[in-house]
């Protein structure tokens, strides 16, 4: 599998990572030599084993039903670029 | 351990009733709808953090740090979200899945602070189970569950506080959700409608959701399609957020109506997101084609899987209401009443609860009509919440009683409701304060119906001919006595002194 | 009067418990010497002065009042990763801008309570993503060894590396993703260890890949990095992914020794093209440990060489996700556009990196549709032989010894170029990362320019003590006092 400009574009759209026509190609061979050597991946037989995705051998543990946190407000909003009566204010978002 | 991943399948699809069809230019077209409702579980606090989850405050205030996707916060779950999912499940008669697993689902919005959504993708907490739903001409129709899973809720974008801006408030972001999404058994507004009421109906029986949908806690992703009867699935639009019973038949009306008009236009249906817009009664695009969504789901590696026990689960089983259904068929057998009356009494839990401490000791009957009739029409005409009736069910209750044991008439008992509604005081305070008892002395009744037949010989004679004037004599003795005579008394004597058989 | 900065952690509480120097003296010897190195390796980015000097007072006034905790008075450095209150924790990025968190990380909450003093925040790779810390917004970190070379003193956590090296810190926090705390080490001649994951708690840690990510300390010996340990780790209930363990007295096993201990040497860490001097260094250790009383057993991890590339999609994709967040809406620097999407767009091309934006890239790649069974979730298979690999050894010995790293500090800018280049610094600290497993790399000699080299020592999980006591025995032997020559 390789990456073509217009995958990279659409990646990039995802992303949301506004991205240079020049870097376009750039980008396109950086992420095919990377994903060509992990190509080798392909060499490994992995039948019939399970996707692990945590090394942590325990059951979620889950937290009572109380009210612990917020009532915050200022320090919500401490670090927002713009913020506006006790609102973030974000450029205009349309539905 | 090895889990089936449910993905939702579109099976069995029955075929509409013929009176459920849609008449076109072109021949009858038959609706498929399946919905996806997202209740807000009756939690103190959030899903994955400790900020408060209750409605309103002021914008921001109910916020952690994880719910403002702050660098390096973690989610913790909330134990009892889970609890309400499984008993929700539970109450669908649904698989309740002993392993599940939150995922992430990625995209960018101003109201997403984390840039994605917990949810559940793959492996979702409960499985299919089932809802009985009454369907327009009174059948009951039974509506397949494919799966309910937990997910957080997003914050709320305010686009009208400024022209250039939007204006975020994360209250409701990472509130505990379930998605309890149907299989597309619905086919027609009015059943959808009725899916929509019984699902709330259910919920707040089990108290996992509040219904409450002023506040946004049950709102419904409405996916509508039609066909010609029997023949292959057309192209599905999914109706965002429509959130009332009303609106949701009126959106699977309009949008039927709009995908039928394009068939047969020629046209063909895009499979789009579309919202409706409660304005106009209709249903417009919502997202353009250009950015597809790619939400990139992979299990959220801050948190494991979901494990419970079948003892938990059987703990929670214990602890369920009588649900609906269940209600129904017994308030049908055991107070007589019609399956009617008796489904309009358990579409609300408050309504039952109310309607049983009412007819505690008296006539089911009699209660139900005094209150589906007189106290249901006095709340409608004066736009009261039931919540908020000034007649409580005891003293409803007690004025069924009064009645029952002769001590007012039904006249009387009118004139008491309306000083119950008015004063909120017991009927039977009423009646002694006013004066209002029932007369069944006979003596004074007697006295009462000598006095006018002394006065009015020539009715006498009538009456003597025409036995059915004895009906205006009742009312003219009533009246003398203040309608206070109890009136199958006034019926006798009168009959015995006007000699009538 | 001696150099207070050159001292141990372990010497320097002694001092401090016994009274011959204050924390504040301590502490403003540490200043002193920061104001006058720090300019020429770049490894602190920001220097809390006053409150370090606060934080110094306060202890002294605890010790004197019989209230002094492990670390009462310790002036210490923390990687910028971590969340410090009212401190800017930037992770290096510009996206992040001048963010001071109105929370403290589990794990610096647990330093501050044992009694530390933060000296000021160390400068790593952009977001962790890096093997040579030249990947960071605030510049690249100089390694104090040979510093007219201008060394990498690798990454991620390269100023916490050179700021342990050049003693402007008695130790350091640090993290380790892909071999971030040990790959640094073993560059500048320190000591560090990645904790079995779940041992430190990951709240208030910026995150990189979060089911890699694990905190853990670099200081400058074994004792030392026992000792930051013990009070950096223990159960979080705001970490679903913390474990609900005992934490042991680390420091304790240091001295242990290895008699009877099966020490496992997996041949696939022989690699082609290894420096010769690095073979060496590990046959060197095999001895140490032989010496000592260690039986040493040929064992095989067969999936090593799928590690890297098993990593490089599993972190990507994480990242990807967990980076979702630096969007300019509720904190750090935007850069308007003309829409919603342009000023997301824009916001991130400008704050983020080359390698972050990379990594994204990436990382959205083998999510998207289409492409998640034939990446991420065969990397997660992969992954998952990885970890037998190392269980099924755990049948044959009791740690494994391997080099920590391929080579010695390059110079910066050597390998910025090819990124699979930089990627393969990691390749043999990235298995213990899959894994879950805790790794100790210690230095053990210099190669033929005088440039300090570590072995790694890996353990069973939770097992941390096995490896103070390999790592200890190896100290001891390897007997390594050279010093950067500042």
């Amino acid at each position: 599998m390789s990456v073509s400009e217009k995958d990279v574009r659409k990646i990039a759209r995802l992303s949301r990572l506004a991205i240079q026509d020049e870097k376009v190609p750039v980008m396109v061979d950086e992420l095919n030599g990377i994903l060509n050597w992990i190509e080798m991946l392909n060499e490994v037989n992995v039948d019939g084993v399970e996707p692990m995705t945590s090394v942590v051998a325990q059951v979620l543990p889950m937290r009572d039903d109380v009210v612990s946190d917020g009532d915050q407000q200022a320090a919500v909003l401490k670090n927002a670029p713009k913020a506006d009566s006790g609102f973030f204010v974000v450029p205009k978002a349309v539905e | 351990m090895t889990v089936e991943a449910s993905t939702p399948v579109f099976t069995a699809f029955k075929t509409a009733r013929p009176d459920q069809w849609v008449k076109g230019v072109t021949g009858d077209w038959e609706i498929i709808v399946g919905m996806e409702v997202h209740a807000q579980v009756a939690a103190n606090s959030k899903l994955f953090s400790g900020a408060s989850a209750s409605y309103g405050g002021d914008p921001n205030s109910h916020v952690s740090f994880i719910d403002s996707g702050m660098p390096g916060m973690l989610p913790v779950i909330n134990k009892f979200c889970v609890e309400q999912a499984v008993k929700t499940g539970l109450g669908l008669g649904a698989k309740i899945n002993l392993w599940s697993r939150f995922d992430r689902k990625n995209y960018f919005y101003p109201d997403l602070p984390q840039g994605y959504q917990i949810s559940q993708y793959l492996y979702p907490i409960v499985g299919e189970g089932e809802l009985e739903v009454e369907s327009e001409d009174k059948s009951t129709i039974m509506v397949g569950i494919e799966r309910i899973h937990l997910e957080q809720d997003a914050g709320k974008s305010i686009h009208d506080l400024d022209p250039d801006a939007t204006y975020v408030d994360l209250n409701r972001s990472g509130c505990a959700l379930m998605e309890i999404v149907s299989k597309p058994d619905i086919r027609s507004p009015e059943e959808a409608a009725n899916y929509f009421k019984s699902l709330r109906s259910l919920v707040r029986y089990l108290g996992t959701c509040d219904g409450n949908m002023d506040e946004g806690s049950m709102r419904a992703d409405v996916n509508v399609s039609v066909r010609r009867p029997g023949g292959e699935l057309g192209t599905r639009c999914e109706i965002k957020n429509v959130n009332s019973t009303k609106f949701v038949a009126m959106a699977v009306a309009y949008e039927a109506r709009r995908q039928i008009e394009i068939l047969e236009d020629g046209g063909s249906i895009d499979q789009e997101t579309r919202l409706f817009d409660v304005k106009t009664g209709q249903t417009r695009t919502m997202r353009s084609k250009e950015d597809a969504h790619d939400y990139r789901y992979f299990p959220d590696p801050d948190l494991l899987p979901l494990v419970i026990t079948q003892e938990w689960v059987d703990g929670i089983k214990a602890t369920l209401p009588e649900l609906p259904s269940a209600k129904k068929h017994r308030f049908i057998n055991d107070f007589g009443l019609s399956a009617y009356d008796a489904g309009v009494l358990v579409a609300d839990k408050e309504f039952s609860d109310y309607f049983e401490e009412a007819a505690k000791g008296t006539d089911a009957k009699m209660v139900n009509s005094w209150l589906t009739v007189e106290l249901f029409g006095w709340l409608n005409k004066n736009g009261v919440e039931f919540a908020n009736s000034p007649i409580s069910a005891k003293n409803l209750g007690g004025l069924v009683k009064l009645i029952q044991d002769g001590t007012i008439n039904g006249k009387i008992a009118k004139d008491v409701f309306a000083k119950m509604i008015e004063t909120g005081d017991e009927p039977a305070a009423i009646v002694e304060r006013e004066g209002l008892k029932q007369t069944t002395d006979t003596g004074a009744i007697e006295k009462a119906i000598d006095d006018l037949m002394a006065t009015q010989p020539e009715k006498v004679t009538e009456a003597r001919e025409k036995p059915k004037m004895l009906g205006w004599w009742v009312g003219q003795v009533m009246k003398s006595t203040g309608g206070k005579a109890n009136p199958a008394i006034v019926n006798d004597i009168l009959k015995k002194k006007l000699g009538i058989e | 009067m001696t150099d207070l900065t050159k001292l141990t952690l372990k010497s320097a509480l002694d001092g401090l418990s016994k009274g011959d120097f204050t924390s504040l003296e301590i502490t403003d010897a540490f200043l002193n010497k920061i104001d006058a190195i720090n300019p020429k390796l770049n490894a602190y980015t920001l220097v809390t002065h006053e409150k370090a000097r606060e934080d110094a007072k306060a202890s002294d006034a605890r010790r004197a009042a019989g209230n002094a905790g492990a670390l009462e008075g310790a002036p210490l450095g923390i990687k910028d990763l971590f969340a410090t209150k009212g401190y800017r924790t930037a992770a290096c990025s510009k996206i992040l801008g001048e963010f001071k968190p109105e929370y403290e990380s589990t794990v610096t909450s647990n330093l501050w309570r044992d009694g530390a003093v933060m000296l000021g925040k160390l400068n790593m790779d952009e977001f962790a993503m890096g093997s040579s810390n030249e990947t960071s917004a605030y510049g690249p970190v100089v390694n104090p060894w040979q510093v007219e070379k201008k060394l990498t003193p690798g990454g991620s956590s390269g100023g916490s590396a050179s700021a342990v090296a050049a003693d402007l810190c008695l130790a350091a926090t640090a993290t380790d993703t892909g071999g971030s705390i040990r790959q640094p080490a073993s560059f500048t001649g320190t000591v560090g260890i990645k904790p079995t994951y779940g041992r430190c708690s990951r709240w208030g840690i910026v995150a990189f890949a979060s089911s890699l990510d694990q905190a853990g300390p670099i200081a400058k010996d074994v004792t030392d990095t026992a000792i930051m340990l013990k009070s950096m780790c223990g159960h979080d209930i705001k970490d679903s992914t913390s474990l609900n363990v005992p934490v042991p007295d680390f420091a304790a096993a240091v001295s242990r020794g290895v008699k009877g201990l099966k020490i496992g040497v997996p041949k696939e860490y022989r690699l082609d093209g290894m420096p010769e001097e690095i073979e060496k260094l590990w046959q060197d250790g095999i001895n140490w440990l032989k010496e000592a009383g260690a039986e040493i057993v040929d064992i095989s991890l067969p999936h090593t060489k799928y590690a890297l590339p098993t990593y490089y999609i599993v972190a990507p994709a994480e990242a990807s996700s967990n980076l979702a967040r630096y969007d300019g809406m509720r904190f750090g620097n935007r850069v308007d556009g003309k829409d919603l999407i342009d000023t997301y767009e824009k916001t991130r091309a400008a704050g983020f990196g080359a390698e972050v934006q990379r990594r994204i890239l990436i990382g959205t790649y083998v999510l998207s549709a289409g492409y998640y069974d034939a990446y991420y979730l065969k990397a997660q298979k992969v992954r998952a032989r990885i970890l037998e690999d190392f269980t099924k050894a755990w049948e044959k010995c009791d740690a494994i010894l391997t080099p920590t790293a391929p080579s010695a500090a390059f110079p910066l800018g050597q390998k910025q170029t090819d990124p699979i280049q930089m990627y393969l610094n990691d390749v043999f600290t990235v298995t213990t990362n899959l894994a879950g497993l805790p790794g100790i790399s210690v230095p053990a000699g210099v190669d033929v320019n005088g440039l300090p080299l570590g072995l790694q020592v890996i353990g069973k999980a939770l097992d941390e003590e096995t490896l103070f006591a390999v790592a200890g025995s190896i100290e001891k032997a390897a007997n390594f006092t050279a010093k950067p020559n500042l």
